[in-house]
C-alpha cells in the first residue's frame, strides 16, 4: 500500500520526536546505569567498573528504612487519592446532570495543575503552622489548650501536600473511564435489583479499572521519585529516595547517587510493571 | 441514579466535592491575601497593614536574588518548549498513523519519559554533560529535559486526535488536487486546531511549573521554580507570598488566554459554517 516516499515522509515526521528520547532519555539513562559502577573521590569520577556502589548502598541499613519510607508514603498517598479521587469522579460523572456543568466543575478541578507545585506547598505554611489558621481556629473553638505541633513540617503535611497536588492524577483518568461506561449498563442493573451501591461496586468499579490504574501509575511514579514536597513540607525530618539521592549529589557522590538511581528505577518499573497488567495504553487513546 | 428527585447520595457527593474545592483553593487564597500585607507583615495571619510593599520588593533584584531574570528565563523556556511541543507532536502524530518499523519501541520510551521519575531524567542529563564536559544551561540540557516531560503528553493526545480522525477529508483534498503540503495546511491542520492548542498549553505549563527536571540541568542561571525554592530556604517575609501571587496570576493568564482562543475559533467555526470536523 504504502509507496516509498512516504514511507520516508513517516519516518522523517518522527525524526525530531526519537531524536529527543534518544539524546535526552534513553543516553542519559544509560550514563546513569555507567555511572553507578564508577569510582570517586571527594573532587573527581573515575572511570572504573566496581560494585562497589551498590555494596555501600544495599548493606546500609539507612537505605533499607529509606525505602520503606518512600513506599509508605507512596502507599497511603495512593490509597487517599484513590479513595479521594474515585469519589469526585463518581459524582462528576453521574450525579452532575448537565454537560456544561460537568465541563465547568471540571475545569474547577483542573486548574490549580496549572500553577506551580513549590508555591502550592508554600501556601499550606500560614494554614498549617504554629500560629497558622487551622490551630488559631481550634484553639478558639477550644478545641485544643496548646497549637498542635504535628500540622506542619511532619508526615502529615507531606501526605497531606502529596493529596493536595496529586489527586488530580487519580480524578482526570477514571472520570475519562466512568464517561465511557454505557449507561445501559446501569439500567439494567437497577432492573435487575441492584442498589446503586451494588452498581457502583459490581458494575462501574470493574469498568473503571484502566482509568485507576493509569492514575495510580502517575500517582505513584511522582511519590516515589519526590523530593521536593519530602524536604520542604518535613523540614528536612522525614526522607526519600530522590532526598537520599540529591543529598549524595550535593556532596559530589556522583557515582553513589547514580546506584541509588538505578536501584530506584528498577523498583519503580516493577511496580508499573505490575500496574500495567491491568491496563493496555494503546487501547485507551 | 439518573431518575427522579435527588437522593440523599446526591447531596453528600456535592458536600464532599465543595469540601475538596475549599482545600484545593483555600491555601493559594490565603498567601494570595497575606501577600498584599504592609510593611511589618509576616508569614501568617493576622494581616497587618494593607499595601503592595512586598510586589515592589520582589523585584528589588539586589534582595532576594534575581527574580526577574528567572521570570524571564522560565517565560522564554515555556514558550520554547510549547512551540517545539506543538510541532514535534503533531509531526509524530502524523507518522503514527502508519506503521513503521521502531513504532511500539518509540511509544513505549515515550511512557517510560512519563514514568520514569523526573529527578532521575535530571540526573541522567546532569552526568551526561558532566562526562561529555558540556555545561549545562538552561536553553539546553533543561530545555531537553523538559520536552522529554511535555511531549510524551503531546503525543498521547494527537494520538487519540488521530485515532478520531476522519482520513476521508484528506482523501477529498487530494482528489481535489491539493499537494501534500496543502492537505496538512489546510484540512488536516485546521481540523486538530484545538487539540493542538491544548498540546501547547500543556507543554507550556509543565515547562513553566518544572522543577525536578531542571534542577541538574539548568546550569549557572535558575529557572523561576529553582529561585523560588531556592528563596523557600532563606527567606521569611511575605515577598515570598508576593511571588507566589506573581507567578499563579501568570498561570491563569496563560488559561484564560487558551480558554478565549478556544471559544474564538468555535465561534469564528459556527459564524463561517467550516465544514471541518462534520460528518460527511
Amino acid at each position: 500500500m504504502m509507496t516509498r516516499t512516504s514511507r520516508w515522509t513517516t519516518y522523517f515526521q518522527v525524526t525530531p520526536l526519537a531524536l529527543v528520547f534518544l539524546i535526552f532519555l534513553v543516553i542519559p539513562i544509560a550514563t546513569i546505569v555507567v555511572v553507578s559502577f564508577f569510582d570517586y573521590t571527594t573532587t573527581s569520577i573515575i572511570p572504573a567498573f566496581l560494585s562497589q556502589n551498590y555494596e555501600e548502598l544495599l548493606l546500609s541499613p539507612v537505605t533499607w528504612q529509606t525505602y520503606l519510607q518512600t513506599v509508605e508514603f507512596a502507599l497511603i498517598t495512593w490509597v487517599l487519592t484513590f479513595l479521594i479521587g474515585f469519589t469526585l469522579a463518581y459524582f462528576l460523572a453521574f450525579h452532575v446532570r448537565s454537560a456544561t456543568w460537568q465541563q465547568v466543575l471540571f475545569l474547577v478541578c483542573t486548574i490549580p495543575f496549572w500553577t506551580s507545585n513549590v508555591i502550592r506547598m508554600i501556601s499550606w505554611i500560614p494554614f498549617l503552622g504554629r500560629n497558622g489558621l487551622a490551630n488559631m481556629t481550634l484553639m478558639k473553638m477550644g478545641l485544643i489548650q496548646q497549637p498542635l505541633e504535628f500540622l506542619l513540617y511532619s508526615n502529615f503535611s507531606v501526605v497531606l501536600v502529596y493529596v493536595h497536588l496529586y489527586t488530580l492524577f487519580m480524578v482526570v483518568p477514571i472520570f475519562n473511564s466512568m464517561m465511557r461506561i454505557d449507561r445501559s449498563l446501569l439500567e439494567a442493573s437497577l432492573d435487575a435489583g441492584a442498589t446503586s451501591w451494588q452498581t457502583l461496586t459490581n458494575v462501574i468499579l470493574p469498568l473503571c479499572k484502566p482509568g485507576i490504574a493509569i492514575g495510580s501509575i502517575f500517582v505513584v511514579t511522582i511519590v516515589m521519585g519526590d523530593f521536593v514536597t519530602v524536604r520542604m513540607m518535613s523540614g528536612g525530618l522525614s526522607a526519600s529516595v530522590a532526598l537520599m539521592m540529591a543529598n549524595a549529589m550535593s556532596l559530589l557522590q556522583y557515582p553513589a547517587a547514580a546506584a541509588n538511581a538505578v536501584v530506584l528505577l528498577i523498583v519503580v518499573l516493577l511496580i508499573v510493571a505490575g500496574m500495567m497488567r491491568v491496563v493496555d495504553i494503546r487501547k485507551e487513546l | 441514579m439518573k431518575h427522579g428527585k435527588r437522593g440523599p447520595a446526591f447531596w453528600f457527593l456535592a458536600a464532599f466535592f465543595t469540601l475538596f474545592v475549599l482545600f484545593l483553593y483555600g491555601p493559594t487564597l490565603t498567601i494570595l491575601v497575606l501577600s498584599f500585607q504592609g510593611p511589618e507583615g509576616t508569614l501568617t495571619f493576622p494581616m497587618r497593614g494593607l499595601s503592595l510593599h512586598w510586589f515592589f520588593n520582589l523585584f528589588q533584584t539586589q534582595l532576594v536574588g534575581d527574580i526577574a531574570g528567572a521570570l524571564k528565563r522560565s517565560l522564554v523556556l515555556g514558550v520554547v518548549v510549547m512551540i517545539v511541543t506543538m510541532i514535534v507532536s503533531f509531526s509524530a502524530g502524523l507518522a503514527f498513523r502508519n506503521r513503521f518499523r521502531g513504532s511500539t519501541i518509540l511509544f513505549y520510551l515515550a511512557i517510560a519519559s512519563l514514568i520514569v521519575p523526573s529527578i532521575l531524567i535530571s540526573l541522567g542529563i546532569g552526568l551526561l554533560f558532566r562526562v561529555l564536559e558540556i555545561d549545562p544551561a538552561w536553553y539546553s540540557s533543561a530545555f531537553g529535559a523538559h520536552l522529554t516531560w511535555t511531549l510524551p503528553f503531546g503525543l498521547l493526545i494527537m494520538l487519540a486526535v488521530f485515532n478520531r480522525f476522519d482520513r476521508r477529508y484528506e482523501e477529498a483534498a487530494r482528489d481535489l488536487g491539493a499537494t501534500p503540503w496543502q492537505t496538512i495546511r489546510h484540512v488536516v491542520i485546521p481540523i486538530v486546531l484545538p487539540s493542538l492548542i491544548g498540546v501547547g498549553l500543556f507543554g507550556f505549563t509543565l515547562s513553566y511549573d518544572e522543577f525536578a527536571r531542571s534542577l541538574y540541568t539548568s546550569g549557572t542561571f535558575n529557572t523561576l521554580p529553582l529561585e523560588i525554592y531556592g528563596m523557600t530556604t532563606n527567606i521569611t517575609t511575605p515577598v515570598l507570598y508576593a511571588l507566589g501571587t506573581v507567578t499563579t496570576a501568570v498561570s491563569f493568564l496563560v488559561i484564560a488566554i487558551a480558554l478565549i482562543s478556544f471559544s474564538i475559533i468555535r465561534r469564528r467555526r459556527e459564524r463561517h459554517g467550516s465544514d471541518a470536523g462534520k460528518a460527511a
